[in-house]
């Protein structure tokens, strides 16, 4: 049996989010499909094929997909699931929103946030905020399955050449509709998928204050991150928050500055290549999971840095 | 407006928990449990909607073992009407609770769900999804403002890169994230008064529901250690180290 790779995307653009879940698939063996459930989105289906190890695109084309509204994407799924044995996610917003309801009208359970693939049935997912690890073993005919996109290196977007099938888009449920949103503005690279990310936590003070990381940043091409203190503090937008309820993140360097280091911060960047901890506190946990801690004032260690690279 | 809100009993944010040396799980004895988070922050919504008039009865339910019994009573105390409790020593899975729930909900008639995103044991965040759909219900995940208006919800949901506003058709689940409200405390009068609120137990049985765990856990291990790392002086030698030592800049 196959497996169906579900695509993120915005209707313009490939997410690379896909292409670590395609990793996974590739892990698993077999044919891999894609699909590619939006609206005009023939661009997205033609950069799918295109990526390497798969072997059919599928694309379902139709108003009710423009938004993912979870109900018609999830019916989008539904009418093909029957062919597929592993039918994966990248455990983004989009996909952790919609693989539970796919999962559900297949009366079976789903694996969240995989982060290795041990066999067709037995999977490794964090538990309790990242602290435990467990391996688990599915008996249900399809396995739903959401990707930990940062534990599987993404396969190359080109080199590919699959085809593109056309599938008939299913019609708009009527029981939700989109109505608009607000993206937050950045020109840095994005969070998830970013080499180096510099983040700040409650320590820096104000929101005014965080703007002092925006240099580091820039001189590392790094993207911006915040704790969950900072967040809520007003210092920076939500979609910055990396921790067990944010995004996370395993970027080649993590840089913490003014960051105490909680569990549910810590379940975000752990995974990260080298960790380094700015923080005037010497016993905070931050400097236990760090490969090199600075204990110092923020306010002079991060221009002092700035101007160090 | 009814408005039911599942509350799971989990190990508290703020321990750090310890694997089982045999690797069948992570040592939950004598260790101090919770509500979990996200579904405190879910009472909260449901009892602000109640106070503004948008909601007329809180129902509080909980599924497991027989002292999920403290969770609804603190669930009671921040506001619900009465609680029902499913209890099982079973394992349950989000799959075995959704259906556990939407029995529930099949005998109460909510127009609203309100679960919390996920829960911080098992970190599935599937619950809520998995209930919508089970229900052919609309759903709305991660919201961080729920507004109530005649027979539809219009939910702000945050999602990758920023927010998004959608508007449901009641009966509707919606999922709660972080910033949608800041919970209440309970106070030691509303603590008294939940003890007389009522409390009725049910068990999967008498539902008719089959909860038996569809994933097996083979075996639960410690995460990868980092080796230990230095404290460095000062910048310089930071800069040094990062460029020389760990070749990252």
């Amino acid at each position: 049996m196959a497996i169906l790779v579900i695509a993120e995307h915005d209707n313009q653009q490939l997410k690379a989010a896909t292409l670590n879940a395609l990793a996974a698939a590739q892990k698993i063996g077999g044919d891999v499909h894609v699909l590619v459930a939006g609206n005009q989105a023939a661009g997205v289906a033609q950069a799918a094929a295109k990526a390497q190890g798969v072997n059919k695109v599928l694309l379902a084309d139709g108003p009710a997909l423009a938004d993912g509204l979870a109900e018609n994407v999830a019916a989008q799924v539904l009418a093909i699931a029957s062919s597929y044995s592993h039918i994966l996610f990248p455990a983004t917003a989009s996909g952790k929103n919609i693989a539970p309801r796919v999962a559900a009208k297949l009366d079976v359970a789903q694996l969240s946030d995989i982060l290795s693939v041990e066999s067709a049935d037995t999977f490794t997912r964090p538990i309790y905020a990242g602290n435990a690890v467990a391996t688990v073993q599915s008996s249900d005919a399809v396995k739903v399955i959401t990707v930990r996109t940062t534990a599987f290196d993404a396969v190359a977007a080109e080199g590919g050449s699959a085809a593109v099938e056309e599938l008939s888009a299913v019609a708009d449920s009527g029981r939700s509709s989109f109505v608009s949103r607000e993206v937050a503005k950045s020109d840095r690279p994005e969070l998830a998928g970013a080499g180096v990310v510099v983040s700040g936590g409650r320590g820096m003070g104000s929101a005014e204050n965080f703007k002092l990381l925006d240099g580091l940043a820039d001189k590392l091409g790094a993207a911006l991150g915040a704790s969950r203190a900072a967040v809520d503090a007003g210092y920076a937008p939500n979609d910055w928050q990396v921790g067990q309820t944010g995004k996370i993140v395993a970027p080649q360097l993590y840089v913490a500055v003014g960051i105490s280091g909680a569990i549910q911060h810590l379940a975000g960047m752990k995974d990260s290549k080298v960790i380094v901890a700015i923080n005037k506190d010497p016993e905070a946990p931050i400097f236990g999971v760090a490969d090199y801690g600075l204990v110092a004032d923020l306010f002079e260690a991060v221009p002092a840095l700035e101007k160090a690279l | 407006m009814k408005v039911l809100v599942p509350v799971k009993r989990v190990v508290d944010y703020n321990v750090k928990v310890r694997v089982k040396s045999d690797q069948t799980g992570v040592d939950i004895a004598n260790v101090k449990m919770s509500m979990n988070p996200f579904d405190e922050i879910a009472v909260e919504e449901a009892t602000r909607l109640k106070e503004s008039g948008a909601a007329t009865e809180v129902i509080a339910i909980s599924c497991g073992v027989a002292q999920s019994q403290e969770t609804l009573r603190t669930a009671l105390a921040i506001g619900a009407d009465r609680a029902t409790l499913v209890q099982t020593d079973v394992e349950l899975q989000p799959l075995a609770v959704a259906k556990l729930i939407k029995a529930v909900v099949d005998k109460e008639q909510p127009q609203l769900v309100i679960l919390g995103k996920q829960a911080i044991d098992d970190d599935a965040n599937q619950t809520g999804q998995m209930l919508a759909a089970l229900l052919d219900w609309p759903q709305a995940t991660f919201a961080s403002k729920i507004e109530v208006s005649g027979d539809s919800v219009s939910v702000t949901r945050e999602v990758d890169g920023g927010l998004e506003t959608l508007k449901l058709s009641l009966p509707a689940v919606i999922t709660t994230d972080l910033r949608l409200n800041e919970p209440r405390y309970v106070t030691l009068p509303n603590i008294m008064k939940a003890k007389k609120k009522p409390l009725e137990t049910l068990t999967p049985e008498e539902l008719g529901i089959d909860v038996a765990p569809r994933i097996k856990t083979l075996k639960v291990t410690e995460p990868p250690a980092r080796a230990a790392g230095i404290m460095v002086p000062d910048v310089a030698t930071l800069v040094e180290k990062l460029k020389n030592e760990a070749k990252v800049i």
